[in-house]
Order: C-alpha cells, then sequence, then structure tokens
C-alpha cells in the first residue's frame, strides 16, 4: 500500500497562494458598516500625558470616532500578567506612555486615509520624563522608573541550581566565560497583524476576525479583560495568514483594544498592522544582557555551566512572557551530557516595546551562549568544535534521557548527525582550507552549534517563573493538549478539522497525507479546515501555531481519529461484506477483503451508510461518521519542587557548520560553506521540512548579520522601514547543504517531531563562531554588519 | 502608512506640467521609488502631484554631438541596455534592484539626490549637466553645482529637470565604479565612479566619491604622467577622501566611510586604468 507520509508531496496551500486567491484578513468583510482604525502612537519613550484634545479630530471627514487610552481603560480591566508586580498593562497607554510607539488614542473612521488625517489633528500634551533603554542601566538602583508604582525595574530574579555546579567548578581545568549583549530582532513576516472586531448587545457578545495564532490560552485571558464569560468572546481565524514566527501571538492586547472600542462606538472595527507599526511596536525577540561560565575537562568534557541571563521586557510584562527564558530551562544543558547547573534568571523593565515571541522563542539568546562557549572553550584547549562535541553529547543509548533541569529527550542519534556533518562539510578538506587561507594572511574560520529544539510546549513551563511555594498556593498546572476530528460527510468525502491555524507551514498537506494513509485515499480526496473558531471548533489551551506543536502534537491527534475512523470503516464494511473487521483492508479507495482485492467496497459507500441508514449498521456501530481525538501528552508534567519540568513532548537535534572568510578591507563576511543537520523524526513531507531549514536558516543568517531594531540612548526607534531594518533578500543568501538522520520519536503515532524553529536558533551562534574563529577573539556580538567586522578585523 | 491628501494632475505635455509646477505646492511623480514611500510615511506632503509619465517624447535617448541627453521618462532599465554611456552601463546594476530600475528614472534620481546614489554620482564624476525648465525656460545646471546636500538641489519649485545632459568623454577614455553596501540594491556606504585615458602612463583621470559626504563630489587631479597603478590610484583616492567630510549613521561611522571611500576610489581608478570597459 502506498505511503503518502514522507513523500515529498507538492503543497495543497501552494496554487492558492501562488495564484493570488488566498484569502487574508484584511480581504475579510465578514460584517457591514466596518469603520477603519489607526493609531496615534506616543513619540516619546517616557512621558506624562497631560491632555488629550481630540475636537478638531472629532469633527474631521469620515471621522466616526476617537478613543483614548484613558476612555478605553475606563471600561476594561488591566490585560494580566504571569508575574505579580504592581503595574498595570492595558492596550492603550493610561496617563504615561511608557515607549515610543505605544497608542495613546485610537481613530475610527471611513477609511484609514482619513483615519490616519484625523491622527495628525490630536493634540497631545505630553510632559518629556527621563527613559532608560539598557537592561543592565535600568537594573541599577538610579535608573529612572519605568513604572512610578515600582521601587526598582527589576522586575523578576529566580535562581535555580541543579546538581553541583560549585564541585564542578572546583575542579575544572578550565573555565571559561563569556558576556555579550543580544540584540531585538523581528523575523518580520510578510502579512503584519489584522484584527476585525463586531460588539453584539443582547446578550452582550464580541466576535472578532483576525490572524491571531494562539496559544488560545490568551483567549481566557482577553475574555478577563473584556470582563465577558469566554463563549461570549468568539475567536474566528482568517482563512489565510502570511507568516508570524510568533509575532502575531502578541496581538491580543489589540484584539481586546478592538473589541472594546466596537462596544464603546457601536460600530464593527478592522485595524491592520502597517509595516511602520509592526517595526515599531510588533512582537519582537528580547534583547539581553547575559553571560555564561563552562567548566572544563582538559579533554573538553563540560563539567559544569553557570548561565545569568538579564532579560529586557520593554515596558510592561506582556503574556507570555517572561517565558522566553524559560522556553529553553529544562533543557539547559542543551544535547550535552553535563548535570551540574546554576541559573541566575532576572527580568528588567524599560522605555521599549514589549518583547514576545519570535521564532526559536529564547532559543537563539540561549544558545548564543552555550554554543559560543562551547566553540571558545575548544579553541582555548586546543580542540576542534567537531571534538568538543563528540566529547559531551549524550550517547545514543542513553535515551529517553531525563535532563538535570527535567525535560526529557525522547530520542536522537547525536552522533550520527555529527558523523554526516563531518561528511557533508568535508571536514578534514575544511580544516585543510583553513590552514591554507591562514598561511596566505586571509581570516578563514570554522565555527558549530548544536542543540536540541524543544516542540509542543507544556502549558505550565512558565511557572518556573514563580517559587515551588508560590505554586503550591495555586491551582495546579500541567500539560498541553491537542486534538482533531476527521469525519466522513454524507456525500462520503472526508474533512479533517483541527485548530492548528498555520501560517504557511503546510499543515493541510501533512494533516492529508496521515489522513490517507490511514484510511486508504488520495490525500486530494481529503479537505483540511486548520481555521479556528472558538464558538464551535474544538480547542484548547494549548491549541495554536507555535513551539512547533503541529508536528510534536497535532499529528498524533489527527493520526488516533483517523486509526478510528478507519477501525469504524472496517466494522461497517465487514458486516457488509459479511467477514470480520480484521478481515478488511482499506486501499485505493477501497475497503476490501484482505487477499480478495476484487470482492470489496468503495470507501465513500461504506461512509455514507452511517449517514444514509443508520438502523442498517453493525450492532452497537453509532450513526454518522465523525471521530474527535484529545491527545495529552503525559510528559508535560507539573514543575516539581526542584523547579525541573517535563517542557516539551519531543526534543530534535540540529548541528550546523559554517565556514566563513572576512575580507579585512571592507568587512564583508563570505560564507564559503554552510551545512545543516536535523534528527526531527520521521520526516512527514521532505519538501516542509527543507523548507523550514532553509527558512530558518536565513532568519539565523539575517540575525548573525543584519538585523537589529535599534534605539538611541532616549529610546527613540531608528528602524522604521525596511531601508533601516535589512533583512536578507534572494541574492543575499548562500548555498546551503541540509541533511537528515531519523530517529522516530516515541512520543505520537507518526514518529515525528518539530523542526522549525531549529535553524533559526542555531545559525547565528554557528557564524558568530566561525567569525571568532577567523578573527581570533571572543567579543563577537551580532548583528555582525559591515562595519562592526571591519572593526573587528582592523584590531 | 498611508499618504496625505493629495491633488493629482496627469499632463500630456511638458508645458502643461510646468504651468501646473507653476501654480503652486507640486511633486513631480516619474517612477515613484522615493516619492510613493515618502507620501505613505508623510515624509511629503505636496500639495499636488504632477505625474509625468504620460509625456510624449520624454523617454527617447538623444546622441547630440558630444553629449547624450537623457530626457524624464528614461528609465534606469532602459539606460542600462543603452551603451552609449558606458559609465552608467557600470553603475546601474547597482541601482536598486530589476523591478525598481524598471520604474525608477535618471533624471528622478537626480531630482531626489540621495548622497549615496549612483547616477548623480556617475554625473558628477563625468561633469554632466541638469537640464532644468520652467515656464521662464531652460537652464542648464552643472552636476557640481546641482546638488546642495543632502536630499537638496538647486531646483526651483517651478522647475522640472527635463533631462540630464551627459558628456561623451574621448575615445580611449575607460571607465571604473566601485560600490559597497550592506545588501545588494541598497544605497551604497561608499561609492566610486572613475573614468581615465592612459597612454603607458595616465594622460587624464577623473573621478567622484559617493555616499561618504552629503553629496557626491568630484576629483580631477592633475596626473598626467603618474603610472597606471595600483599605488597611483590609492595615492589619488587618499587624498581625494582626506578632503571630504564624511557622515556618520548607524550603517557606517566616518572613520569607515573614509576607510571605504579610499578602497572604493582605489578600485574604480584601478579598473578604469585597466581600461576594461571604454
Amino acid at each position: 500500500m502506498t505511503s503518502w507520509l514522507g513523500t515529498p508531496l507538492p503543497r495543497k496551500e501552494d496554487p492558492a497562494l501562488l495564484t493570488g486567491a488566498a484569502r487574508f484578513i484584511d480581504d475579510m468583510a465578514p460584517v457591514p458598516g466596518i469603520a477603519h482604525v489607526a493609531l496615534l502612537r506616543s513619540p516619546h519613550a517616557h512621558a506624562r500625558i497631560r491632555s488629550i484634545d481630540t475636537v478638531v479630530a472629532l469633527e474631521m471627514e469620515g471621522v466616526i470616532g476617537i478613543v483614548t487610552g484613558a476612555e478605553l481603560a475606563e471600561g476594561l480591566r488591566p490585560l494580566a500578567s504571569a508575574l505579580r508586580a504592581p503595574m498595570t498593562y492595558y492596550p492603550m497607554a493610561v496617563d504615561v506612555a511608557r515607549y515610543v510607539g505605544e497608542p495613546v488614542a485610537l481613530v475610527a473612521a471611513v477609511d484609514r486615509y482619513l483615519a490616519e488625517d484625523a491622527l495628525e489633528a490630536i493634540l497631545v500634551d505630553y510632559e518629556p520624563l527621563s527613559a532608560v533603554v539598557d537592561p543592565a542601566a535600568a537594573a541599577g538602583d538610579e535608573a529612572p522608573k519605568v513604572h512610578e508604582s515600582m521601587d526598582s525595574n527589576l522586575v523578576h530574579q529566580r535562581h535555580f541550581c541543579y546538581g553541583d555546579p560549585e564541585a564542578a567548578f572546583a575542579v575544572a581545568d578550565e573555565t571559561i566565560s563569556l558576556s555579550w549583549h543580544y540584540p531585538r530582532q523581528s523575523c518580520t513576516p510578510m502579512e503584519t497583524c489584522g484584527v476585525i472586531a463586531h460588539f453584539e448587545s443582547h446578550p452582550a457578545r464580541y466576535t472578532l476576525w483576525s490572524n491571531f495564532q494562539g496559544p488560545y490560552i490568551l483567549h481566557g485571558l482577553m475574555s478577563a479583560a473584556l470582563g465577558v464569560d469566554g463563549n461570549r468572546l468568539r475567536l474566528i481565524s482568517a482563512p489565510s495568514s502570511g507568516g508570524s514566527f510568533g509575532n502575531k501571538q502578541a496581538m491580543f492586547p489589540q484584539m481586546v483594544m478592538l473589541a472594546a472600542v466596537s462596544r464603546l462606538l457601536g460600530v464593527p472595527l478592522k485595524w491592520i498592522e502597517d509595516r511602520l507599526e509592526n517595526l515599531q511596536a510588533g512582537s519582537c525577540a528580547s534583547d539581553r544582557a547575559d553571560a555564561v561560565s563552562g567548566a572544563f575537562a582538559a579533554d573538553g568534557t563540560l563539567l559544569g555551566l553557570r548561565y545569568d541571563n538579564l532579560m529586557n521586557a520593554g515596558a510592561y510584562v506582556r503574556a507570555p512572557e517572561p517565558a522566553s527564558l524559560y522556553r529553553m530551562h529544562a533543557a539547559s544543558n542543551g544535547c550535552y551530557r553535563v548535570r551540574d547547573i546554576a541559573v541566575d534568571n532576572r527580568v528588567a523593565l524599560t522605555n521599549l516595546p514589549p518583547v514576545g515571541l519570535n521564532r526559536g522563542y529564547g532559543g537563539p539568546q540561549f544558545y548564543y551562549g552555550l554554543e559560543r562557549l562551547m566553540d571558545s572553550a575548544g579553541r582555548r584547549l586546543g580542540l576542534d568544535p567537531l571534538a568538543m562535541r563528540r566529547r559531551n553529547i549524550i550517547p545514543a543509548d542513553a535515551f529517553p534521557y531525563e535532563a538535570p533541569a527535567g525535560a526529557t529527550y525522547d530520542a536522537g542519534d547525536y552522533e550520527s548527525v555529527l558523523d554526516l556533518v563531518a561528511e557533508r562539510a568535508d571536514y578534514p578538506a575544511l580544516l585543510a582550507e583553513r590552514e591554507t587561507a591562514r598561511s596566505e594572511g586571509r581570516l578563514f574560520g570554522i565555527g558549530m552549534a548544536m542543540g536540541v529544539e524543544p516542540s509542543g510546549s507544556n502549558m505550565a513551563y512558565v511557572t518556573l517563573a514563580q517559587s515551588p511555594e508560590e505554586r503550591a498556593k495555586a491551582d495546579g498546572r500541567s500539560g498541553g493538549p491537542g486534538s482533531a476530528t476527521v469525519s466522513f460527510d454524507p456525500s462520503g468525502v472526508v474533512t479533517v478539522r483541527t485548530v492548528s491555524t498555520p501560517a504557511g507551514q503546510g499543515h493541510a498537506t501533512v494533516a492529508a497525507q496521515i489522513v490517507a494513509d490511514r484510511l486508504g485515499l488520495h490525500p486530494d480526496d481529503i479537505t483540511v479546515n486548520t481555521q479556528a473558531d472558538t464558538f464551535t471548533s474544538d480547542w484548547s489551551l494549548a491549541s495554536g501555531n507555535y513551539a512547533n506543536r503541529f508536528s510534536s502534537v497535532v499529528v498524533d491527534a489527527i493520526a488516533l481519529a483517523a486509526d478510528r475512523i478507519a477501525g469504524r470503516l472496517r466494522r461497517i464494511a465487514g458486516d457488509m461484506l459479511e467477514v470480520a473487521p480484521e478481515d478488511v483492508e482499506l486501499g485505493e479507495g477501497r475497503a476490501c477483503i484482505v487477499g480478495v482485492p476484487d470482492q470489496g467496497l468503495p470507501i465513500r459507500r461504506v461512509a455514507a451508510r452511517a449517514h444514509w441508514h443508520p438502523l442498517g449498521l453493525p450492532e452497537g456501530e453509532p450513526a454518522m461518521l465523525r471521530e474527535t481525538a484529545v491527545v495529552s501528552p503525559d510528559v508535560l508534567t507539573s514543575p516539581d519542587e526542584q523547579d525541573r519540568v517535563g517542557s516539551a513532548v519531543t526534543f530534535g537535534v540540529v548541528c550546523d557548520l559554517a565556514a566563513v572568510e572576512i575580507d579585512r578591507a571592507t568587512g564583508r563576511a563570505t560564507v564559503h560553506s554552510y551545512v545543516s543537520v536535523h534528527d526531527c523524526g520521521t520526516i512527514l513531507n521532505p519538501l516542509v521540512a527543507e523548507g523550514q531549514v532553509l527558512g530558518g536558516f536565513a532568519h539565523g543568517f539575517g540575525a548573525a548579520f543584519l538585523e537589529e531594531l535599534d534605539y538611541d540612548e532616549g529610546g527613540n526607534f531608528l528602524s522604521g522601514s525596511f531601508a533601516e531594518y535589512l533583512c536578507p533578500t534572494a541574492p543575499d543568501m548562500p548555498d546551503i547543504e541540509t541533511a537528515t538522520v531519523t530517529t522516530p520519536s516515541p512520543r505520537n503515532a507518526v514518529g515525528s517531531k518539530g523542526m522549525g524553529d531549529g535553524s533559526a536558533m542555531l545559525t547565528p551562534s554557528a557564524i558568530a563562531n566561525a567569525v571568532a574563529d577567523a578573527l581570533g577573539r571572543e567579543d563577537i556580538e551580532i548583528p555582525l554588519t559591515l562595519n562592526r567586522l571591519w572593526r573587528l578585523a582592523q584590531a | 502608512m498611508k499618504p496625505p491628501r493629495f491633488a493629482y494632475a496627469r499632463p500630456e505635455t511638458v508645458e502643461e506640467a510646468l504651468s501646473l509646477l507653476a501654480d503652486g505646492e507640486a511633486s513631480v511623480l516619474a517612477g515613484g521609488m522615493s516619492l510613493g514611500p515618502m507620501l505613505n510615511m508623510r515624509l511629503a506632503w505636496p500639495e499636488l502631484v504632477v505625474d509625468i509619465n504620460r509625456l510624449s517624447g520624454c523617454d527617447v535617448i538623444a546622441v547630440e554631438g558630444d553629449t547624450v541627453r537623457t530626457p524624464c521618462l528614461v528609465r534606469q532599465a532602459v539606460m542600462l541596455r543603452n551603451g552609449n554611456v558606458p559609465l552608467l552601463s557600470l553603475a546601474l546594476p547597482h541601482v536598486g534592484h530589476m523591478q525598481t530600475r524598471n520604474r525608477g528614472t535618471l533624471c528622478g534620481s537626480v531630482a531626489h539626490a540621495d548622497p549615496s546614489a549612483e547616477v548623480p554620482l556617475c554625473l558628477t564624476a563625468l561633469d554632466g549637466e541638469v537640464e532644468l525648465t520652467s515656464q521662464c525656460g531652460t537652464q542648464k545646471v552643472a552636476a557640481a553645482v546641482f546638488f546642495d546636500g543632502l536630499l537638496t538641489t538647486a531646483r526651483e519649485p517651478d522647475e522640472m529637470i527635463t533631462a540630464l545632459i551627459w558628456p561623451k568623454l574621448p575615445p580611449g577614455t575607460s571607465y571604473g565604479f566601485a560600490e559597497i553596501a550592506q545588501r545588494r540594491g541598497d544605497f551604497a556606504l561608499a561609492a566610486a565612479a572613475a573614468w581615465a585615458c592612459v597612454d603607458g602612463a595616465i594622460a587624464r583621470v577623473g573621478f567622484a566619491l559617493g555616499g561618504i559626504e552629503d553629496r557626491p563630489r568630484a576629483f580631477t587631479p592633475d596626473a598626467s604622467g603618474l603610472p597606471a597603478s595600483e599605488a597611483t590610484a590609492r595615492e589619488l583616492a587618499e587624498t581625494a577622501v582626506g578632503e571630504l567630510d564624511a557622515m556618520s549613521d548607524r550603517q557606517a561611522d566616518a572613520a569607515f566611510r573614509r576607510h571605504l571611500g579610499v578602497e572604493m576610489a582605489t578600485r574604480a581608478l584601478c579598473d578604469a586604468f585597466a581600461g576594461a570597459v571604454s
């Protein structure tokens, strides 16, 4: 029988996307009379709002209404935070604006042009206040306070200890320490955020259409802010979403804002974030002032680790922050055997926009410490980067592996991954090439980065931000369930429904491949609906599209629901064919007697019986053919008293090797070669998988060389367009070599793992390591722009 | 990112366009590659946008004696395929991308006067002229005078750039162009355009540097008799850059810009000395 899973089936989604037929949020007009919203945003990083005069603007052509932050806040509760601190966060500034770009007033008008015209006429009397931008400065006692109500800008501080790091450092032959600033970046999805809000009364309820990506745990946070029961806040996702990378998680405050203003003004509203708004105040990766120390034996064995992380949260701790500090926490050992680890985490507030999800969420920052450390230590100890990894990786016979901070690595063969990297990079020849280049005085370097990629998040991992005592007082938290429904409709065709809200990941294609195999159908016969509608679909707190959830968790629910349907088809067909269900096989669209292919029935006909002739079904077989499967991965445990947590379901491994040459005269780095090997379990669709690797590499390449959301010391934003915020374009991208090792995961029915973040997590470190090797210095910070590389190459 | 309200006119003759420009505060829309974003960002607030894309006869490149005249609707992509100004053939591949060159015009780039832009740099290097026309008549302004600083020029509001005049250098002149930008198609951090007549040794040489100061600057050193070598190129480049007041921004600080200026001028001069393009 044909297996569709694992084949490079072209994506079902692409014809509509490539012909412009796909519909996005801005194409939608689900209710008549929609007014268009423009936001007046603060030009100051920190200012008291003395008054807002809207008199002139309200009289302007096409203006339907104007709402200020103070007016909005009257009818809302503050947005809840994962941290308990005396600060209030509303979707618009109330009394004080705390970052450039913070909304201070909203105009609704008959079109966006007139709405923007009216923004110009709103008069805000600001009293500028001192601002703080740098997280280390913000943490100091002298810094201006971002929130007057707080004694310090440090809103979070926790120390973690696993094993005996003191002892490890005491016996080390070498201790290597690095410190650096990791910049703010955004993955800049092609389509920005967008939301349409419609308030209706009797009973009071809100419907929001948007390209929100989840997680739907935020639904409860939104309904709480609006003060309505959960089933009076209906979230519907747009048919297509043009990339997200986490960024479309952070739009929930704008969703609350639009819902509330729709009620205040009595009209449905649409807000489409423009590119300036997206760069200025959309979600971005947090910048961090981090340090790491490693205790090493002379043979390269990593004995102990100390992390000192200081995250710049921006002006508010927007949910789910400070999760970016904790996403990798349970895997603080990376892919290595080291078990003695100390972690100090601090979060500082500054007068910059709040941070949030961005591809790899906390992973790029984490690996910039651990993987830079490994290569630096190798240089000190006289061991090459490949030898450093070979010395320290978790061996293949150790899985499932209990990591010291609580993660359970499901499966892996890291040795084979390293072998493949060495083979594809032609490692000995590359080392020889480096020798030749250096003998000619050229700057040539080799760097590596290797790490695990957690996928399918535990909804409880962010509670590590609380102490065990605080957690004990609250109700327990754990898990991250997934669900899917597979059904035959009365005409005998199959629909798969799951709330996976993809933004270009090809979920529909892969879901059809999984179901086609199990039901003996062709993927074209299967329609997949991945849209969310919280009023009608089966969603969970964990639903949505983030943390590689689809290929680690959702696939399991799809497979389980399809297996149940397959079992029922066999029972019904067995009854119709007068054989036992075990003697029925499904294939090529038919249910046949095993070994007698000409004795069978079209599956369509078998399925139709469940609708058209339910009383003709075998005894005990229910009417209709619809199965909803819910899976709840049991590894997603509550954090324990030792702060250990099963943070994710699957742990793939990625290993990248970069070779670069730097032109002393211009600071131009050329990627000589780049190899990326992934073990992400069973490959569901190699086209989709390779696309994820190439896309993740592009984001990592941009982070390494180009991208930084830049602010001056006063918090003024300097990267407000794609002329300043530079992303790599197609001609800038070097060719890379990709390969896979396949160690199936035992955590789901198809053996797959998440793999969408890995390259974005590791590429910046691999490139920085190659640059450090080329320059013979360890003080490497990204982005490695021409100017920065030239300066480093001169000294 | 929606433009403020503006009136829009699409004249079919130059006379009509000039009369619209004479009436009030207007912006000329040619390719729109700079004006479009500036309108959307509300950095430009014209009362009137005069769209000149329907003007007839303004897209014809004319060789007139020892000059080449490129009127206001000559697109960058068209000039790239036209060999009459060899220096532009070297420079235009660095201007934006294929898509922007299909719309962007030579005159539009000169009118916008970005200090790093390649077309103003080449016009300056060749000592070309800008043909400015208003209802009062036509005047030609030397490139060295026309560029007045960052995004500012000698053009009066009622004037329109009707053409650029490119001198044809004598046979035997060869050319070089070099630039460096963070990414392909970005505005240069430093760029250099050079020409030289070499007859054993250097006979005549000229070059211009862009992206370093707030406007392109031309240099025609007396180098006759010097060897057409890299050492000479570097010496000329260093002397020239020494006269420049380099800009500093987040992409490139002044020291780096000066350094790149020397590098790019050296490379452009070496190419011109080598006579690869003539």
